[in-house]
């Protein structure tokens, strides 16, 4: 059993949980992940691992309220448990001296970006991120990724903060400007990472992105994250979650994400049943 | 003549006696165990049928070296007691392999009533006693000696890492196992089904090691969230046991296998057994089985999908297989169930590619006919493709079950570690002992996909070693007895 040590409410239907695991906590770099699963009835998930806090023997997990596991798990409280947590899992980002690396992060995509971007500040490497959300109000960790970054970009689809529009504008702006881009990291909704990709290509800038499909048991035993990259298929769960996304197969990824869509409808239904 | 009245004699004239189970049509439709166990009354009538050879040929057919025809004479006898605990000196997990050992090749090839008879019934003895011991309200536990002081790490809760556990904690070490998954009993309980093998009697066997000391511990991916070097050295284990299992399932490498639809062997029934998917929504993980389903593969878990599938609501499960029926790797008695079933067979008949929709599902496959050319590297005939009889099958879901390789999350992280050339981890046969000192493995990941008894006699001879390698005892090997086999 694992205790919520802390939690914290981000924006609407975002969370942030403090949950105790020392083994997890000591060995984790960025870019790895856990799964969870809340109880004997409930499906493994894989989530990111926000921060990790070694002394005080917890990691940080950040995530949206998008399906029944997660809904439950927002309704989660301190002192609660969750009953298991594995990690850390997946091959760790790349960190190095660079000359500017470029962090995007969309939506809940800020929570995993954030230590990548530190990473790469604290290797020496001049970090700008570029963070959007559909609202001021879903824009998460502002003040994690200032401290995170040489400078920081803010866009908003609605405009209610920051710059009005996506971040594929605001990264383009800064390619326009000419800046020597080394590398472009994009972690955030498949359609976004997609566009970030398709914009970085005809530059040759190399873009990593960090790939979140379904998963079971994420050590490699069945197969279920696997996508296509470079035209061979991978296990996200060991031979990832960073993969060169000029290589990877969006459209198979965005079909394959949708794979338990009504089955996910009907889960969250039982929820809302049990509920009442 | 041959009418001389000789007890030994008489005894032979009584058939091999069958077990009842479930119907067919009826447990297609349910997740119940389908073979329900001899009564005491008949396990007594077959136990008669053992000769009690003074040379018993089956004992050295069985992995383990169960004392075959003493715990089958104790059945006769009717002393139940005693014949469990005849087995428990040998395997810590009768239940289970009383339920999936392929006995037939095994201990009952070599019967010598099976010479011109059928072979008395060993596994069918075997899973009696071991559940005539479960209905008791209280379970005798074998008694362990004196505390050595010596620390064991086993990874992996499954057949061989149960196993090593078993024989070393009656030895009076501490024993802790590190197991990834949440639950324990490896492919137990993550891959055979619950109508084969219920997990109830898993779990039962597990916590028997349990009240005898042994520990584990969940969630922990060794080469992960500790490394082998992090036992050996941080943790202060005396000796370490590698049992990982096999891992990552093989694909066919043709178009159209990430189409949502398809399905590991390893994932279908992952998520129907470990996650309960058969419960959806009780249960969280949801699995999608079209109507009619494409199994691909002709082992025993390519059996154990196609059965699933049936009960998750199929209505059409079609075994497609590159060889002949005399090729197939599957037990007879499991292919024999999933005919009776009503599971079809494709035999000779390869898939080419899987055709799917806009929404990226399957809805077809392609397949070609296959004949047997000459024989490949494993001694079976090749099967070759015969020009011009592609065909195309409609199905909703296809599972592909065509075999596992060597996962690499332990084996990378473990310096020093030897491997072979399909990266299994290399082995002292004789002992078990890696290319590290004090490391030790056996089961799938020495072996590649084998079968749990093998795992469990990988097990006892890692044990062995292990035991005189903390003790600083010599290994004194066994005249000959088992073989390898």
């Amino acid at each position: 059993m694992f205790e919520i040590k802390k939690k914290t409410t981000l924006a609407h239907d975002v969370h942030s949980i403090e949950v105790e695991a020392s083994y997890i906590a000591s060995k984790t770099l960025p870019g790895q992940f856990v799964i969870i699963k809340i109880n004997e009835e409930g499906e493994r998930i894989p989530l990111t691992i926000a921060d990790s806090h070694p002394k005080r023997g917890t990691v940080t997990l950040i995530f949206q309220e998008v399906g029944k596991s997660t809904m439950q798990l927002g309704g989660l409280s301190k002192g609660d448990f969750l009953e298991d947590v594995v990690g850390p899992l997946g091959i760790p980002s790349h960190l190095e001296k660079l000359g500017l690396v470029v962090c995007i992060g969309g939506g809940i995509g800020i929570a995993p970006v954030h230590p990548v971007a530190r990473g790469f500040k604290n290797a020496g490497s001049k970090v700008i991120s570029i963070l959007g959300a559909r609202s001021r109000d879903l824009l998460i960790m502002e003040k994690e990724m200032v401290k995170a970054s040489t400078e920081i970009m803010i866009c908003t689809d609605d405009g209610s903060y920051g710059q009005k529009g996506f971040v594929t504008n605001l990264l383009e702006d800064l390619i326009n400007n000419g800046s020597p881009i080394d590398l472009v990291v994009a972690i955030g909704p498949v359609p976004m990472m997609e566009a970030v990709c398709k914009l970085t290509k005809p530059f040759e800038i190399k873009t990593m992105v960090s790939l979140n499909p379904i998963m079971v048991d994420g050590t490699g035993m069945c197969g279920a994250c696997r996508v296509t990259v470079a035209g061979k298929t991978k296990f996200v769960c060991v031979e990832g979650p960073d993969f060169d996304g000029h290589q990877v197969d969006f459209a198979e990824l965005r079909l394959r994400q949708r794979m338990y869509l009504k089955e996910e409808r009907e889960a969250i239904e039982s929820l809302t049943y049990i509920g009442e | 003549m041959t009418e001389k009245k000789e007890p030994k004699k008489k005894k032979e004239k009584v058939p091999r006696q069958a077990m009842p189970a479930q119907e067919p049509v009826e447990r297609a439709g349910n997740f119940e165990e389908v073979p329900l166990g001899y009564p005491p009354e008949t396990a007594m009538l077959e136990a008669t049928r053992c000769i009690q050879c003074k040379d018993p040929r089956c004992v050295a057919g069985c992995p383990v070296g169960i004392d075959i025809p003493g715990f089958i004479l104790a059945i006769e006898e009717g002393d139940f007691a005693r014949s469990i605990r005849i087995l428990k000196e040998s395997n810590a997990l009768p239940a289970i392999c009383g339920r999936v050992c392929p006995q037939e090749d095994q201990c009952e090839i070599l019967c010598i009533i099976g010479v011109k008879e059928e072979p008395v019934a060993v596994g069918r003895l075997e899973r009696f006693a071991a559940d005539w011991e479960m209905a008791q309200p209280e379970t005798e536990l074998p008694e362990s000696a004196e505390p050595t002081g010596k620390k064991v790490a086993i990874v992996g809760a499954g057949p061989a890492g149960l196993t090593v556990a078993g024989d070393l904690i009656v030895k009076g070490h501490e024993v802790t196992i590190y197991e990834a998954l949440h639950k324990p009993g490896g492919v137990l309980v993550y891959g055979i089904p619950e109508f084969r093998l219920p997990k109830e009697i898993v779990y039962y066997e597990i916590e028997n090691l349990e009240k005898m000391g042994v520990k584990i511990i969940y969630n922990m991916v060794i080469g992960k969230t500790l490394t082998v070097m992090d036992l050996m050295e941080d943790e202060g284990y005396d000796s370490v046991f590698l049992g990982v299992g096999a891992g990552l399932p093989w694909f066919m490498d043709i178009p159209g296998e990430n189409l949502n639809g398809v399905y590991s062997a390893n994932e279908y029934l992952t998520r129907a057994n470990l996650m309960k998917a058969y419960l959806f929504p009780k249960y969280d993980t949801p699995l999608v089985t079209g109507k009619k389903v494409a199994v691909i593969g002709g082992g025993n878990v390519a059996m154990d999908a196609a059965r699933t599938a049936l009960r998750m609501g199929a209505k059409e499960v079609t075994v497609v297989y590159r060889r002949s029926r005399k090729e197939m790797p599957a037990r007879i008695e499991e292919i024999h169930h999933a005919e009776e079933e009503g599971i079809i067979f494709e035999l000779l008949v390869n898939p080419a590619r899987i055709i799917g929709n806009d929404d990226g599902w399957v809805t077809g496959m392609e397949c070609i006919r296959m004949e047997l050319g000459e024989p490949d590297d494993s001694g079976r005939r090749r099967p070759v493709p015969i020009k011009g009889s592609e065909f195309i099958v409609d199905v909703e879901t296809v599972i592909v079950s065509v075999g596992t390789g060597a996962n690499p999350l332990m084996t990378k992280s473990t310096p020093g570690l030897g491997l072979n050339k399909w990266d299994y981890v290399e082995i002292n046969e004789k002992t078990g002992e890696t290319s590290l000192p004090g490391v030790y493995a056996g089961g799938d990941i020495v072996r590649g996909a084998a079968t749990v008894i093998l795992a469990m006699g990988d097990g006892r001879v890692a044990s062995r070693a292990m035991h005189a390698h903390m003790m600083g005892e010599e290994l004194v090997f066994e005249e000959e007895e088992n073989g390898e086999e």
